[in-house]
């Protein structure tokens, strides 16, 4: 266990994981993804309260999963490399940045459309969507932090402390939002109806869920072997890899 | 002259002691506040940000006296966290810029200490002034007097939790030339739960209901930023020194 | 069945672009961190170089 956790900060051992890895996650998550669409799109009955609008869940809801669960690695990953000096915390966490800010605009586009036809406006300051816009602010701010520094290493420490302190915040945040709303609305449609959901509109939302996050693994195995490039450029093992 | 205070704080207190420890933020403080005191535009420019933000809103959206005052708590704060988060990029830069945090950092006493008093000292020139002068925003916004007391007790707690976390801020970019407009980036996003209670709280007390709650909420951030924000500058301004 | 699918009960305006900008944003993921990849793979291999000419 240990020594597989050790072989876990050599650059040239995750790089060839990464490597190995990316064409099988790429694949199953578009088999996942594949499988998803057509369940969610063609096999799944219309909701009889949404009509076919319900078929957006399908797309959001792996979006907002994927981005707090993102945000989430991306912290623990620059936790570890703060906390041990591991590199390949901060290469892992410098990886994700990008991949998370993409789900939660994914979230934030889709929500807002489904709200249109649902609560007839594009922006109805629904809880869950002011925490996800909140959760792009904290993406951009760690993305900013990090690139503002010329050396990267400093760049790194301190993108994954300020990653840890959101991530303290982030359900502080999230309450907070939900009881300001508990306050100005009354009660909002719920989009989610989870364990009343029958099982031909589950099962897509479960593949699309798994689709996505398979995605995201593969999206960081490209990301993280060029972050595990850029941070090792010096090293003689990175002339094989190269190829030069 | 803050080479010799700062010798002073090296000299006069003992590694490790707690009492030490405590003498040697209390000279920080000293130091911080008789700095800030004999340059009097840092503690007046963030006061007339605050006044002029204020000015603003009404200016801008021209209603009615009676509309005014249900905007007024979002105004008010809004117009408190901004202009608190204006003055804090200074809060380690010239101290970082010329050496002083690194031989204060080298007197023995930990960082967390320099940042504990850096912090109160800038909260109690600019968090504490804006609670002073809040009575005059808040007439001019046509908040009721009666609310005045709960409206300064909330932003006592929330201008305090904004310091801490502007510490944070202010350590993560004090080795970047351009650190201000990314301190507002950083801040903001994790001020957004202090503007939801704080707001509420003093909504509650124009309207005359109980603010307890938001009241209550706030303290609690307030509690839990103090006992974690220091570590965690501390933690930032380690990165950007060595 | 056919137009029916597209016109998804009416909310085919609102369905079809949440997929499409879903789909253009995983699509940007791909290309994006491809291209990370080979410029990291550029810089390093420049890095080399140049190491292999302070060498010589």
């Amino acid at each position: 266990m240990w020594t597989w956790f050790y072989r876990l900060a050599s650059p040239p051992y995750v790089y060839g994981l990464a490597a190995a890895l990316l064409p099988w996650l790429l694949g199953s998550a578009a088999l996942a993804i594949g499988a998803g669409l057509v369940g969610g799109l063609v096999v799944a009955p219309p909701d009889y309260q949404q009509g076919d609008a319900f078929r957006i869940i399908y797309v959001h809801v792996p979006g907002a999963f994927l981005s707090l669960m993102v945000y989430c690695i991306m912290a623990a990953a620059g936790a570890i490399g703060l906390i041990w000096r591991i590199k390949m915390g901060h290469a892992v966490a410098a990886a994700s940045a990008p991949v998370g800010t993409s789900f939660t605009l994914i979230a934030l586009v889709t929500g807002s459309l489904w709200g249109k036809p649902m609560w007839g406006t594009y922006w109805a300051w629904d809880p869950r969507l002011t925490s996800e816009l909140i959760l792009l602010f904290l993406y951009v701010g760690i993305m900013s932090l990090r690139s503002a520094f010329e050396d990267s290493q400093r760049g790194d420490r301190a993108a994954a402390l300020l990653g840890i302190v959101g991530v303290i915040n982030v359900p502080i945040i999230h309450f907070s939002v939900q009881w300001w709303n508990s306050l100005h609305q009354g009660p909002t449609i719920a989009k989610i109806g989870a364990p009343s959901m029958p099982g031909s509109m589950l099962w897509p939302l479960l593949s699309m869920l798994l689709g996505f996050a398979l995605f995201f693994g593969a999206v960081l195995c490209m990301r993280l072997k060029g972050e595990i490039l850029i941070r090792e450029r010096q090293s003689t093992w990175v002339r094989e890899a190269v190829g030069s | 002259m803050t080479v010799t205070t700062s010798q002073g704080i090296a000299a006069g207190s003992s590694p490790g002691d707690a009492v030490g420890a405590i003498g040697a933020a209390a000279a920080i403080m000293r130091r911080e506040l008789s700095l800030s005191f004999r340059r009097p535009e840092h503690l007046v420019q963030p006061l007339v940000f605050f006044l002029i933000i204020t000015t603003l809103f009404p200016l801008g959206l021209s209603l009615q006296l009676s509309q005014l005052r249900d905007m007024a708590p979002g105004v008010l704060w809004g117009a408190a966290l901004l202009s608190s988060l204006l003055s804090l990029d200074a809060l380690f830069k010239s101290d970082a810029d010329d050496g002083t945090l690194e031989q204060l950092a080298l007197s023995g006493q930990g960082l967390t200490v320099i940042v504990i008093a850096k912090t109160v000292a800038h909260w109690l020139v600019t968090g504490a002034a804006l609670v002073l002068a809040s009575p005059l925003v808040a007439t001019a916004l046509d908040i009721p007097a009666s609310a005045f007391a709960l409206m300064m007790s909330s932003l006592v707690l929330g201008t305090l939790t904004l310091s801490w976390l502007g510490a944070i801020g202010a350590a993560l970019t004090v080795g970047l030339k351009r650190g201000n407009v990314l301190i507002s980036l950083i801040v903001l996003p994790l001020a957004m739960p202090l503007l939801i209670f704080g707001a509420s709280a003093t909504e509650r007390a124009i309207s005359g209901t109980s603010a307890a709650g938001p009241l209550y909420l706030l303290a609690a951030l307030c509690v839990l930023a103090t006992t974690l924000a220091p570590f965690a500058a501390s933690a930032a301004l380690k990165i950007s020194l060595d | 069945m056919s137009a029916q699918f597209w016109s998804m009960g009416g909310y085919a305006g609102y369905v079809w672009p949440c997929y499409a900008f879903a789909s253009g944003v995983l699509g940007w993921n791909l290309w994006a961190a491809r291209r990370h990849y080979l410029e990291a793979r550029r810089r390093a291999r420049r890095a080399l170089d140049m190491m292999e000419a302070d060498r010589a």
